[in-house]
């Protein structure tokens, strides 16, 4: 039953990315696509804390982590580039 | 019975992401396009760390609390990085000339 439901939860992910990328490459303007970056970003995480379920293995947590972190420190950094055309004054 | 705990959670965390992603989608503007990724997917990755701990602690190496530090993490950092795509969304409707529509 495990199993069926980490196949199903990845399904959803799956999905779950291929939207966000729809809005990343559409988006009208540059703030939805940073908004739709930051999402894949979290999708990302979430992807691979299931990995590390489906293939029970432990070490897919840091993984998750560094990604949560990278992705955070890149939106800001975009979002403060377009909003003082700067990122570290 | 901690399995079918599991399996709740994950089902529940898949929705919601994909639910989020829906929003962020279908919504026609990007001040309601925030609105899903914001909540419902900080929602869904909290569901399946719930999931994600509750399996691991059922393998006999004792509690699993790794899950924490990314739970922690993500639902600190979701609204500052909802504030600044605001912000950013608003400052460029400003310099462009015309009002969020």
């Amino acid at each position: 039953m495990l199993k069926l439901a980490v196949a199903i939860a990845l399904a959803c992910i799956g999905s779950a990315l291929l939207l966000n990328f729809w809005r990343l490459v559409r988006g009208p303007g540059p703030a939805d696509r940073i908004l739709a970056l930051d999402t894949m970003y979290v999708n990302t995480t979430a992807l691979l804390v299931l990995l590390g379920i489906h293939l029970n293995r432990t070490v897919y947590f840091e993984a998750a982590l560094l990604i949560a972190l990278m992705g955070f420190v890149g939106t800001v950094a975009l979002c403060k580039y377009l909003l003082r055309g700067d990122i570290i004054e | 019975m901690l399995e079918l705990l599991t399996a709740l959670f994950l089902l529940i965390g898949g929705a919601f992401a994909l639910i989020g992603s829906i929003g962020l989608f279908r919504l026609p503007d990007l001040f309601m396009r925030l609105h899903g990724p914001t909540k419902a997917t900080t929602l869904g990755i909290g569901g399946i760390l719930i999931a994600s701990m509750l399996h691991f602690s059922d393998q006999g190496q004792g509690l699993s609390l790794h899950e924490i530090l990314i739970t922690l993490f993500v639902f600190t950092t979701a609204p500052i990085s909802a504030y600044l795509v605001a912000r950013t969304g608003l400052h460029l409707d400003a310099r462009n000339g015309h009002n969020a529509d």
